[in-house]
């Protein structure tokens, strides 16, 4: 059995852990401080050897994105982090930055001086404004201390860091989008090229990255690339906070290197509810294609879930035992992004108003096959026309739900899915399903 | 941008550099680089279907309807957005199933949400939507659930109505207002399939220019209060025509059923008007039909009685040849250069006096002498299309926004693209701010003066090879500014440009209806001019007038003093006049005054015998643009019975034996057999600036909506003028509450008071808006001295 690794998660049963004196109690800001002293390229150069991939959904590696940013160019850089995180199911950057939030601040400011921003942005998901408060505080101390500001630690580096609150929409986590709101305009996705890198935030060179990705710098730079290059696999290299939900018993954070299954985190998550078999499940978050238990074997890395017909997006399992219809699942996350659909562009904004009404017939009983072969149209009339990944998103779930389960969808023609499953006993409570 | 196969060799087709070879559709062509997708398509005279796309406005590849495949690419990409790469390979609809399968699909989804009411939708028949519908979309809906649905309309402005359900979310409107136009106050709002076109609640789409948005809807989701459920398209006889208000010149397209003008739009001239022009142009022409005068009228004890026209003319002739040689001729600025080509000619000849003017507005020697020395005559040099590469523009009396919307857009695109503006004036205005402008700080009067001492820093980049400066009318009544602009264009070597208000102003120029000059600039006093004239005329050139005739005050003053025997008006609205009291006496005192006109006015309230001519719809003519650029058009309405002021004043002269061209192509011919003036001109007046004053001194011009006769019968269009206000600054505004009194030489206004950024001790008032007529409720003009007082609680 593939042994945890808590790296980011390591200290958070230490209840100070979030402040600056608990998180220095660890070893924190011993990385920074090393890092001050070498070569912004060199650290750069060490990122792109680690192999470290993006931790919210693409998989894009971090060191090369880094070293997309032009340098000696005039103009300001800037390094905002997206902490917006909103996907259905995952749950792992606001437990990071609630619990240990000086691990994201001390990422923040080596990725500043390594990009060589003076500037750099945590634009955080309104709803949650625990986590805006810790990581507020922990700038206020971090300023405090002289780790933000003018000068830090005397290397002659300035840094500034400002959290920013989101309004409340899905879109503003797509990058160029969040860079809209946070310039203060209505989150919609920018036309690419230009890209952030070279023209981002007021134009200017920006590196926005998820909050785990800056999470694992301070403990690359620290502890060396050797030492995270030892988790992992040669593609997917370190390890990744695995937050799993659904029909477990212990719902929860598992930090864990790439490569490990989804039967042993389900082990770690202490089996499923009332032993019941796993029906489907999703490695990371709605928008990637579900999975079966065939599927349990599979390597949680980037490379084998593309392998397997999926992706590992944001490293955050939804596990679904057999009280639940897939066909009310995808309806759901049809609704979520009808909602959350920004409007820019046509296939997005209709598509899933065309397909959610759809879906919801079926979901009272009255769906046709014909209709079943309009939404494998309609799926692929969006994916990969839509102006950004929200569209592709919308597009997912329905194809892979008619793959595994077509037989739901051909009953949910004559049947209402709540005649189907008892709603009541799909609540994620230990003897749900047995009442 | 050349299909290969087309360019032979010894093309003299300047031929653009940097050109790529790509392939579209198996054609091989080559593009400069940079070139998008959908533009090169067009050359092929492929088709690619689009709707958010648009020439002129940043791509957005929102509305995915023009995805195309290109090799190598994983995804179909927007055409309107994919900048073309050497050997890149690109198949559209016509020959790639993943393209048309991906327009197919997008077009589903666009008629989902759009309602069916092609029928009664004003865009029905000429519909983008509609069109691509049939050419890309399924011919059955698979849709049967419930489309959105909306309040309709709704008021973007008082003449913008939008019906939100309608709208596919292009955001060309959107675009327009924030990119073209300058004025951000029409937005995209909501999200989803609830997202919708909206403003604030306080901030209406109050553009000089929203009527565009109207003309570049893809469907019928925003249609003009004035044209809306008016006519279907395939009921219209289309006329490509020239908008008669302003000296932009722009081309327009008049729509018309059954001998009315329904509507109005913008006609794409790159050189000119680009795909645009203003409201004014757009929506002002009801008062081309309202009011008209029908019929000649002549004066007999006091009182005016129908004549038929023979009576008329027999008339205007007599009355005017017992006067010969004591005539005056004023003619309106919106003549086109024909008719005031006529007029200058009937002066010159049946009426043997060089008495002439066209400006019906505060005028001064100086600028007579300015506009013979720098303007009359002269070849196209500044153009719109230089105000984009070059280093500085500098504006001297001129508020283009207001005086010259369509260059004030192409200065907003110039300076988007990085041109310095530099205005000279008091008031740093919103249309300045459009532009990036910045304000070299003078008093009404003051001009001249800051001229002659530029900033080094402007004053170099006027030294730049493509520098341009544009003087505006007002600059006439600023002593100094003229004689400094024109010595400044001499030192420097920019260009100089002066930009008159109206349409005919600087055609009536040209075409010689100004004292001193004959047709094409050519001076009175030259021997050889008035050789070439009196060829074309087929007259001696001892027969020409003698002497320089009066002009502007003078020529006012003239009549006045009881030194004319007759005049002859042409458009003349007396209230425009610097002095309106003065003007009408000047017209009372005459002994024989003729109107030739197309409503009642003062004139022919005054007038002996009243010829009803021709609106700009009923007869062709040309109209001068403020380059100098010749606007030709064609008659609109084919079946008008009007007469145009040409062929009258030729039946005129006729009655004097004086045979004049009367038909507008023997006017164009006999006008093109003098070609042009190239022998001496006057020399540029050298009037020093005035030196300043402490007083209060009022700034004005007039702003494009206003109390302007040309836009009577358009009541949406009027509800989108700006307020009548006084602008001041805060230091002036302190001293006067919340509303002010400004008291000039004949009379005052009391107006709330705006705060702007104005130079200390000025207020600005606009010159001719509803409450606030400066000539004849100030008996002011810009610089005059006025006085402030409290107005009370506004």
């Amino acid at each position: 059995m593939t042994p945890l690794t808590p790296v980011i998660t390591e200290h958070w049963d230490d209840p100070e852990l979030f402040t600056l004196a608990g998180y220095r109690r660890h070893g924190g800001y011993t990385a920074l401080a090393s890092a001050l002293k070498q070569d912004p390229d060199a650290l750069i150069g060490m990122v792109k050897d680690s192999g470290l991939r993006g931790r919210g959904g693409a998989g894009f590696p971090t060191g090369l994105k880094w070293s997309f940013v032009p340098q000696n160019d005039g103009k300001p850089h800037y390094l905002v982090v997206n902490a917006d995180e909103s996907e259905p199911g995952a749950c792992k950057d606001i437990p990071i930055m609630i619990a240990n939030p000086h691990s994201l601040i001390e990422g923040v400011i080596i990725t500043s001086y390594a990009i060589r921003a003076n500037h750099a942005f945590i634009y955080i998901r309104g709803e949650v404004p625990e986590a805006i408060r810790r990581v507020a505080l922990a700038i206020r101390e971090a300023r405090e201390a002289g780790l933000i500001g003018r000068d830090i630690a005397g290397s002659g580096f300035d840094l500034d860091v400002v959290v920013h609150a989101g309004a409340g929409a899905y879109i503003c986590g797509e990058e160029t989008a969040l860079l809209d709101s946070l310039e203060g305009f209505r989150g919609q996705p920018r036309l690419k090229p230009p890209f952030p890198a070279v023209a981002g935030l007021y134009a200017s060179p920006t590196v926005i990255n998820n909050v785990e990705t800056i999470c694992n710098i301070p403990y690359i730079v620290g502890r060396g690339v050797e030492w995270f290059r030892q988790f992992g696999t040669e593609k997917s290299p370190g390890f990744k906070v695995f937050a799993v939900s659904g029909h477990v018993n212990r719902p929860g954070i598992y930090e864990a290197p790439l490569g490990i299954t989804m039967r042993e985190l389900l082990d770690y998550a202490g089996g499923m509810l009332d032993g019941r078999d796993v029906k489907f499940w999703l490695p990371g978050g709605s928008s990637v294609p579900l999975l079966t238990a065939d599927h349990l074997d599979v390597p949680m890395t980037y490379e084998a879930m593309a392998e397997a017909g999926t992706m590992l997006g944001t490293g955050t399992p939804m596990v679904f035992n057999d009280t639940v219809s897939v066909v009310k699942a995808v309806t759901r996350w049809l609704e979520f992004y009808k909602h959350e659909s920004c409007g820019k562009c046509t296939p997005c904004r209709e598509g899933t108003y065309f397909i959610t009404g759809t879906l919801e017939r079926f979901e009272h009983g009255h769906g046709s096959e014909r209709e079943m072969e309009t939404l494998v149209d309609l799926c692929d009339q969006i994916a990969g026309r839509s102006f950004c990944a929200l569209g592709d998103a919308a597009a997912t779930p329905y194809p892979s739900a008619l793959k595994y389960f077509r037989d739901e969808f051909v009953a949910a023609t004559t049947t209402p899915v709540d005649e189907q499953f008892d709603p009541a006993s799909a609540y994620v409570f230990s003897g749900a399903a047995a009442r | 941008m050349t299909v290969t196969s087309n360019s032979g060799p010894g093309s003299d087709v300047a031929m653009p550099t940097d050109l790529i070879a790509v392939i579209i559709d198996g054609v091989e062509m080559s593009v400069p680089k940079g070139t998008l997708v959908i533009r090169a398509a067009e050359q092929l005279g492929i088709e690619i279907p689009r709707f958010c796309d648009h020439p002129l406005l940043d791509p957005v590849a929102a509305c995915r309807a023009c995805l195309i495949e290109v090799e190598g690419m994983p995804k179909p990409q927007p055409a309107c957005a994919q900048v073309l790469t050497d050997g890149m390979n690109v198949r559209t609809q016509y020959a790639s199933e993943v393209a048309r399968a991906a327009q197919e699909g997008v077009m589903e989804f666009l008629l989902l949400n759009h309602p069916l009411d092609c029928p009664v939708c004003d865009k029905g028949g000429e519909c983008p939507l509609q069109n691509q519908a049939m050419t890309v979309g399924r011919a059955e809906s698979r849709f049967d659930g419930e489309k959105r649905e909306f309040e309709k309309p709704v008021n973007v402005s008082a003449q913008v109505l939008l019906d939100r359900e309608r709208c596919v979310s292009c955001a060309r409107c959107t675009r327009f207002a924030e990119q073209i136009a300058g004025d951000p106050s029409l937005e995209l709002l909501q999200r989803g399939a609830k997202q919708i076109v909206g403003t604030a609640d306080d901030t209406p789409f109050e553009s000089y220019f929203s009527g565009n948005v109207v003309q570049i809807c893809p469907v019928g989701a925003l249609t003009s209060a004035s044209y809306r459920f008016r006519s279907r398209p395939f009921d219209l006889v289309s006329v490509p025509t020239t908008c008669e208000h302003c000296a932009s010149g722009c081309s327009l397209r008049t729509d018309y059923r059954r001998g009315v003008v329904t509507r109005r739009l913008a006609w794409d001239d790159p050189q000119v008007n680009e795909d645009w022009n203003c409201d004014k142009g757009r929506f002002a022409f009801a008062y081309q039909v309202h009011g008209r005068l029908e019929s000649p009228m002549i004066r007999e004890n006091g009182e005016l009685r129908v004549a038929s026209w023979p009576e008329a003319i027999d008339a205007a002739a007599r009355g005017l040849a017992a006067a010969r040689g004591r005539v005056g001729v004023l003619v309106g600025g919106r003549s086109t250069v024909e008719d005031a080509y006529a007029y200058a000619r009937i002066a010159r000849t049946a009426l043997a006096t060089d008495d002439i003017d066209f400006r019906v507005r505060q005028t001064s020697v100086e600028e007579d002498a300015f506009l013979a020395a720098v303007v009359a005559g002269t070849p196209v040099s500044v153009t719109y299309e230089a105000l984009e590469s070059a280093p500085v523009v500098l504006l001297v009396c001129l508020e283009p926004e207001d005086e010259s919307p369509i260059l004030q857009l192409r200065l907003r695109k110039a300076a988007r693209n990085g041109t310095p503006v530099v205005s000279i004036g008091a008031v740093r205005s919103p249309g300045l701010g459009k532009v990036r402008g910045r304000l070299l700080p003078a008093r009404p009067g003051g001009e001249g003066a800051v001229l002659a001492a530029l900033p080094d820093d402007v004053r170099a980049l006027l030294a730049q090879p493509g520098a341009v400066v544009l003087v505006g009318e007002r600059a006439a009544g600023s002593a100094g500014a003229l004689s400094a602009a024109a010595a400044l264009a001499r030192s420097t070597g920019a260009g100089l440009a002066w930009v008159p208000r109206r349409a005919g102003e600087r055609g009536a120029l040209d075409a010689g209806a100004l004292a001193g000059l004959l047709p094409g600039g050519r001076p009175l006093s030259d021997a050889s001019a008035r050789a070439d004239v009196a060829r074309a005329w087929g007259i001696a050139p001892t027969d020409l007038p003698a002497q320089r005739g009066r002009s502007g005050d003078s020529l006012l003053a003239a009549a006045r003093d009881g030194q004319l025997g007759a005049l002859l008006v042409g458009g003349v609205e007396l209230s425009d006049y610097a002095d309106p009291r003065g003007a009408q006496e000047a017209i009372d005192a005459v002994g024989f005054v003729v109107s030739l006109e197309n409503h009642h006015s003062a004139v022919t309230e005054r007038a002996d015998v009243i010829l009803p001519v021709a609106a700009v719809t009923e007869k062709a003519g040309t109209f001068l643009d403020w380059e100098g650029r010749p606007r030709p058009f064609e008659q609109v309405l084919r079946d008008a019975l009007t007469m145009s002021d040409a062929r009258v004043l030729a039946m005129i002269a006729d009655a004097m034996d004086v045979r004049m061209p009367a038909d507008v192509r023997a006017i164009r011919a006999e006008m093109g057999s003098l070609g042009p003036w190239t022998g001496a001109r006057g020399e540029a007046p050298s009037v020093a600036p005035a030196a300043s004053t402490d007083a209060t001194v009022l700034a004005s011009w007039r702003q494009l909506l206003d109390s302007g006769l040309m836009q009577d019968g358009e009541p949406h269009l009027a509800a989108t003028a700006r307020p009548t206000v006084a602008l001041v600054s805060a230091a002036t505004a302190a001293g006067v509450g919340e509303s002010v009194t400004v008291t000039g030489p004949g009379g005052s206004i009391t107006l709330p008071v705006e705060v702007g950024d104005v130079v200390d001790g000025v207020v600005w008032v606009p010159m001719n808006s509803p409450g606030c007529h400066i000539h004849a409720d100030l008996g002011a003009v810009p610089g005059s001295g006025v006085r402030l007082s409290p107005g009370g609680t506004a």
